[in-house]
């Protein structure tokens, strides 16, 4: 599982890092993607989580127990698998940084 | 009430628009995009992009959003109208934000042709209106001559498959029946607009008809070869809590249907329903029709889907149910919201002369309520293949719920509540 992860982040940095530059909203976009469940830039309405805000690391602990199955979810479990850690890092970042 | 010019000069005065709200609280470094993107169809991919475009560019790039409707009434959670548990009212939202808020021109028209080479819109009311890049994102249109029998009867065999008067028409309609009813539903051939939809509509409408209408039936009149959307998890629930009301119908070719006694002639049976819903056979927006490029199974728009624009055709992306989708891609409002965010991200980057985002994602997920209160879903995640040049499903992400549960009745309607908000607040 562990080794899975961690060379799915591999495969994915050698496509992006080296091959290609990183767009500079990188973060932005790939938070983005959460937007339909936790609001615009992770301003969450009606009983939804909130992202804007969250303690980086916070997140970043939470996708991982998300992705180990310790945290028990509906579907943040299969969300989860979709990216790689450093996407997650990314957007854990952007969420951090939003008043 | 300003006109349109009125409007454009008040907007332009705001130069860098940071009195607006919406924009004012956003902590974007300044864009570097410059011009004017016009929008047509203010739905999921539509009223995402314009809102994106102007939050991600704070507000320097101009957008014109053109919508026919003067609400915008949702797709999703209709269904629970149809079946009686929410009301026209919750599935409605104004599009005053968007002006209000993110500084965005409304124009509620009907654009009537595209000059591509002169890069102008011209809408039914006279008007013509110029973009530097034009975002499509119309929906779809039937295509009712494939039924004989069914063009302009809409109003007795209603397809309730774009929201607003359709489903108020088709609610009555299942109001009216009488007990010991029967009502009849057939699906068109893959792909339509929301593949879980029509089971999920089947399950609400047992539902309804299960504790007013006793004794009723529901036949699902698919012309596919079998459930194309959570099979398992639908198939429970017509087998266990709605065993003596659903009957599915697979390989259900429907012929021709007659509006007078609602009658649906198939292959090889005719059924005589009290409330006849045909979903139609469909196709992108007609809207696409004024691009003059050669559709995909003459339906559908191939795009780029670094860009979302249509191939063949300079500056103009297509989002939406209107695209010919990438592999296992549904077509959704979820999947429109993203198309819409890939879209608003590329045209930005090329406004300020810069390579779109080489590395897009996308998501979807649609949540199907089988009973008033219990929901089944099924997730993606999608990664952009830059050898392949399209987007691929991310294996072993995604999947559907366990089991139909209450939980997610809750998170269902969550969903709805933020992406409404994602697009129009
Ligand atoms: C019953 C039902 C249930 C559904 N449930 C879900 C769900 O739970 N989750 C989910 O993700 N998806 C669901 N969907 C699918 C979803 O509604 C569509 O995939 C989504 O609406 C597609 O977005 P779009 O922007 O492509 O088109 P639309 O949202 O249809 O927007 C198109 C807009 O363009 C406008 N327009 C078109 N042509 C013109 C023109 N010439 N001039 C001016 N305006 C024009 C139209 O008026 C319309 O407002 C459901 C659909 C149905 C029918
Ligand atoms: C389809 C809706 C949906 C999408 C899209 C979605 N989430 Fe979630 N999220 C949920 C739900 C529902 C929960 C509650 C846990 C569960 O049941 O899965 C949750 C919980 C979480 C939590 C835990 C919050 C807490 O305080 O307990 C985090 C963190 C989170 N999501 C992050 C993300 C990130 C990051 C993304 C984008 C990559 C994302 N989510 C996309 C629906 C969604």
């Amino acid at each position: 599982m562990k080794i899975r992860a961690s060379l799915a982040v591999l495969v994915f940095a050698g496509l992006s890092g080296s091959a290609i530059a990183q767009d500079p909203n990188l973060a932005r976009n790939l938070a983005a993607t959460c937007a339909n469940c936790h609001g615009t830039n992770g301003h969450a309405v009606a009983e939804a989580k909130k992202l804007a805000g969250e303690p980086a690391e916070s997140i970043i602990q939470t996708m991982a127990e998300f992705r180990s199955g310790d945290k028990p979810a509906t579907i943040m479990h299969q969300i989860v698998k979709g990216y790689t850690e450093e996407q997650i890092e990314l957007i854990a970042n952007y969420f951090a940084a939003q008043e | 009430m300003l006109n349109r010019r009125d409007f454009l000069k008040s907007a332009s005065a705001f130069a860098g628009v940071s009195a607006m709200t919406g924009l004012a609280g956003v902590a974007n470094a300044a864009s570097a995009a410059n011009g004017h993107v016009v929008v047509v169809g203010g739905g999921y991919g539509g009223a995402t992009a314009a809102k994106y475009l102007r939050m991600w560019s704070n507000g320097s790039v101009k957008v014109t959003l053109i919508e026919r409707e003067s609400t915008f009434i949702s797709c999703p959670i209709s269904n629970l109208v149809i079946g009686g548990i929410k009301d026209m009212a919750y599935i409605t939202t104004s599009y005053d934000n968007l002006s209000s808020k993110w500084g965005i021109e409304v124009i509620h028209d009907e654009v009537v042709g595209i000059d591509v080479d002169k890069r102008e819109i011209r809408l039914a009311k006279g008007d013509t209106v110029s973009y530097d890049r034009a975002v499509l994102s119309p929906g779809i249109d039937f295509m009712p001559d494939d039924i004989e029998g069914l063009a302009g009867n809409e109003d007795s065999i209603p397809h309730a498959w774009k929201a607003g008067a359709q489903t108020v028409i088709l609610r009555k309609q299942l109001e009216d029946m009488p007990a010991g009813g029967v009502f009849a539903m057939h699906i068109p051939k893959v792909p339509y607009r929301c593949p879980p939809g029509p089971y999920e509509r089947a399950c609400l409408v047992a539902n309804y008809l299960k504790d007013h209408k006793p004794g009723s039936k529901v036949m699902i009149l698919d012309s596919n070869p079998e459930i194309q959307s959570k099979k398992g998890l639908f198939t429970r629930a017509y087998e266990g809590q709605y065993q003596d009301i659903i009957e599915y119908v697979p390989n259900s070719t429907l012929v021709s249907v007659d509006a007078a006694t609602r009658t649906a002639e198939l292959d090889f049976s005719e059924i005589k329903a009290d409330v006849l819903n045909v979903i139609q056979p469909m196709r992108a927006g007609r809207l696409v029709d004024f691009l003059g490029v050669e559709l995909i199974n003459e339906r559908w728009v191939d795009v780029d889907w670094l860009t979302m624009e249509a191939k063949g055709v300079p500056n103009i992306h297509v989002l939406g149910d209107a695209t010919f989708p990438a592999p296992t891609m549904p077509k959704s409002g979820h999947m429109a919201n993203q198309h819409a965010k890939v879209a608003a991200a590329a045209i930005l980057n090329m406004l300020a002369g810069q390579a779109p985002n080489p590395t897009p994602v996308v998501m979807n997920t649609c949540y199907s309520f089988v009973d008033s209160q219990n929901v089944v879903h099924v997730a993606s995640v999608h990664q952009y293949n830059a050898e392949r040049q399209t987007f691929l499903p991310v294996e072993g992400a995604g999947g559907v719920s366990a089991a139909a549960n209450r939980l997610e009745g809750g998170y269902a309607l969550d969903w709805a509540q933020n992406i409404w908000a994602d697009m129009l607040a």
